[in-house]
């Protein structure tokens, strides 16, 4: 069972470091970064089976894709707060010759990324590639991947949602970021986009709306119920609602805070809300 | 002398590997025929993956697939294998350093009646200019399958660079390849000429009638255009005093391109560049289409004359 009060401690203190992560250079993406710290947590502490002494070919261990890559202060803090690696590497973010770059890069090695992102609607697709290496390898291992609701409007997506039903790629967990925002607003402002779920149904994947996306239980079982019905012959994909910008009262609810930093005033606030469970780095 | 297409060159590299490599893999967006991998697929398929017209995501499924050990060759046409699928290669491949070889047939004008639409003539200069990317170009049958066999125990993305018509078939059949290291054809005192890919053929044909003409060119096939063989070209200009790039590629970006910046910074002796100059191509016959514009035996022995009148 998972203990949850652990994995909430874990959840305050990511908040804590996402927000002075993006703080500390004045550039970063709290918002989304926030709305996914509970997904996060419950993939890397409790749902995946991974190896923090990183190897990029991961044979034999559940692989993870960020395609959504703005939010990489979440996973940079997931990430090290997971022991990928150092804590005190988290301050190097978005500065000059870090390996925490504003999007995620394997350039300079950084452990637990394997790909580069943030160009959207491309990790769907190396997803897919890496669960069919997996199939070729005979390793059982699951493959997770997020991506961000606005990414779906990237045409690449539609491809690779239609070729992995087609080829029966049922060892993909894909998970959704449902926070209904992007960029310049609302979704349904700035393309609406219908019933997501529909439509992936529509292209012929198991389909799971889980509601309470910011709720560690709720994630926890989803994804649980997500592997059994993995290798049934179909991919999966959770549509998870999420709150942007949750944990801090003033930047949920509204899409202002996708790519903004808070001043010194707001994120002294923002850490009166997530006090200090682990240590900061 | 045998005609044959170099895009059957790649297929039989890549059958040849399907028995000798078992990591080797291969995807295509619905041109299985045109591409010649109809005997991979009917070999290995397990190890076939039809992508459907969809090479944004073929892309994307490569360079995950090299996440786990498995060496990916992509096939399309030139012109969806780089324009179409720019980012992705840039971000997915390149920029992640993946093991991705980005094989491309079609490219050029000897695509033919197909047109335009079709004939890619940037591709070399976009791959060129993405770091951690080798780009080939070889010349006839026997070179694409030998590079096609070399590329996959390099490590790293490679863009190879093949076509579509039957031309001659003339390096030797058991020559090994080796990456980034030019290939001497003749020996010459007047004029170096580097060529590649459809090309070779024209320069080996242009140094015939410049024979006759009196005038000694030196050969060089210059099958990789990144990483270039900097050593073997300027040790030629440095005997020749003068030097014409040959390829079926923009002037632009080209194999010219990159030859022009080697010498502007070491020894800027003449130079003139055979290619398409900042054109679109044409549907017609391949062979007319050389002539058309200006990529034949004829336009090299030209600009080999202007080259010469310069030193």
């Amino acid at each position: 069972m998972p203990n949850i009060p652990e994995l909430k401690d874990i959840c305050t203190q990511i908040r804590r470091d996402i927000l002075r992560m993006v703080h500390a250079n004045n550039s970063g993406h709290p918002g989304g970064s926030l709305g996914c710290t509970e997904f996060f947590v419950s993939l890397y502490f409790e749902i995946m089976n991974h190896n923090n002494n990183f190897s990029m070919d991961g044979i034999n261990e559940d692989l993870f894709f960020l395609s959504n890559g703005h939010i990489s202060p979440v996973w940079y803090a997931t990430l090290a707060r997971s022991g990928y690696f150092e804590l005190a590497e988290l301050a190097t973010f978005r500065k000059i010759n870090s390996r925490l770059q504003g999007h995620p890069t394997t350039h300079d090695n950084l452990q637990g990324v394997r790909v580069s992102s943030g160009s959207l609607g491309q990790g769907l697709s190396v997803a897919i590639g890496a669960a069919l290496t997996k199939k070729l390898n005979k390793d059982n291992s699951y493959i997770y991947s997020l991506h961000g609701d606005g990414e779906l409007q990237e045409g690449q997506n539609w491809e690779a949602i239609m070729y992995a039903s087609a080829n029966k790629v049922d060892n993909l967990i894909a998970t959704i970021d449902y926070n209904k925002k992007q960029i310049d607003g609302s979704i349904n402002d700035v393309l609406p986009m219908g019933d997501i779920a529909k439509k992936f149904r529509a292209f012929d994947w198991e389909v799971m709306v889980e509601k309470d996306g910011n709720n560690l239980e709720a994630i926890i079982s989803c994804l649980n119920n997500a592997k059994d019905l993995s290798a049934k012959g179909k991919p999966v994909v959770i549509i998870l609602h999420t709150e942007m910008g949750n944990g801090v009262d003033f930047m949920i609810g509204t899409h202002a805070w996708h790519g903004v930093a808070p001043n010194d005033e707001q994120l002294a606030d923002a850490l009166s809300q997530n006090p200090e469970t682990l240590g900061d780095y | 002398m045998e005609l044959k297409d170099t895009r059957s060159g790649f297929g039989a590299g890549l059958t040849q590997l399907g028995k000798s490599n078992p990591n080797v893999v291969a995807l295509c967006a619905d041109l299985t025929g045109s591409l010649k991998m109809n005997d991979f697929k009917a070999n290995h398929p397990e190890r076939f993956f039809q992508v459907g017209v969809a090479e944004a995501n073929m892309i994307g499924i490569a360079a995950g697939m090299t996440i786990g050990g498995k060496i990916p060759f992509t096939g399309t046409f030139a012109n969806f294998s780089t324009s179409r699928v720019y980012d992705q290669i840039r971000q997915s491949v390149a920029y992640s350093e993946k093991n991705v070889k980005i094989c491309a047939s079609h490219a050029g004008v000897t695509l033919g009646e197909d047109g335009a639409t079709h004939q890619v003539l940037e591709d070399i200069g976009m791959m060129k200019m993405l770091p951690n990317m080798v780009v080939i170009n070889p010349c006839d049958y026997n070179q694409t399958k030998a590079a096609t066999i070399a590329i996959a125990d390099y490590i790293g993305p490679v863009y190879l660079r093949f076509g579509r018509p039957k031309v001659p078939n003339f390096t030797p059949a058991d020559r090994k390849f080796e990456i980034g290291k030019a290939v001497h054809l003749q020996d010459g005192t007047d004029v170096t000429i580097v060529a590649t890919g459809h090309l070779v053929w024209e320069a080996l044909q242009a140094a015939k009638t410049l024979a006759n003409d009196g005038i000694s060119a030196e050969i060089i096939n210059i099958h990789t255009i990144k990483p270039l063989d900097k050593k073997a070209i300027l040790t030629s200009v440095s005997k020749t005093k003068c030097i014409v790039t040959a390829e079926e590629h923009m002037l632009n970006g080209g194999l010219g391109d990159s030859i022009a910046q080697l010498l502007g910074r070491n020894n800027p002796a003449p130079l003139e560049m055979v290619g398409v100059n900042d054109t679109f191509g044409e549907s017609g016959p391949p062979m007319q289409l050389l002539e058309k514009y200006g990529l034949d035996a004829k336009a090299i022995v030209a600009a080999t004359k202007k080259v010469i009148a310069r030193k």
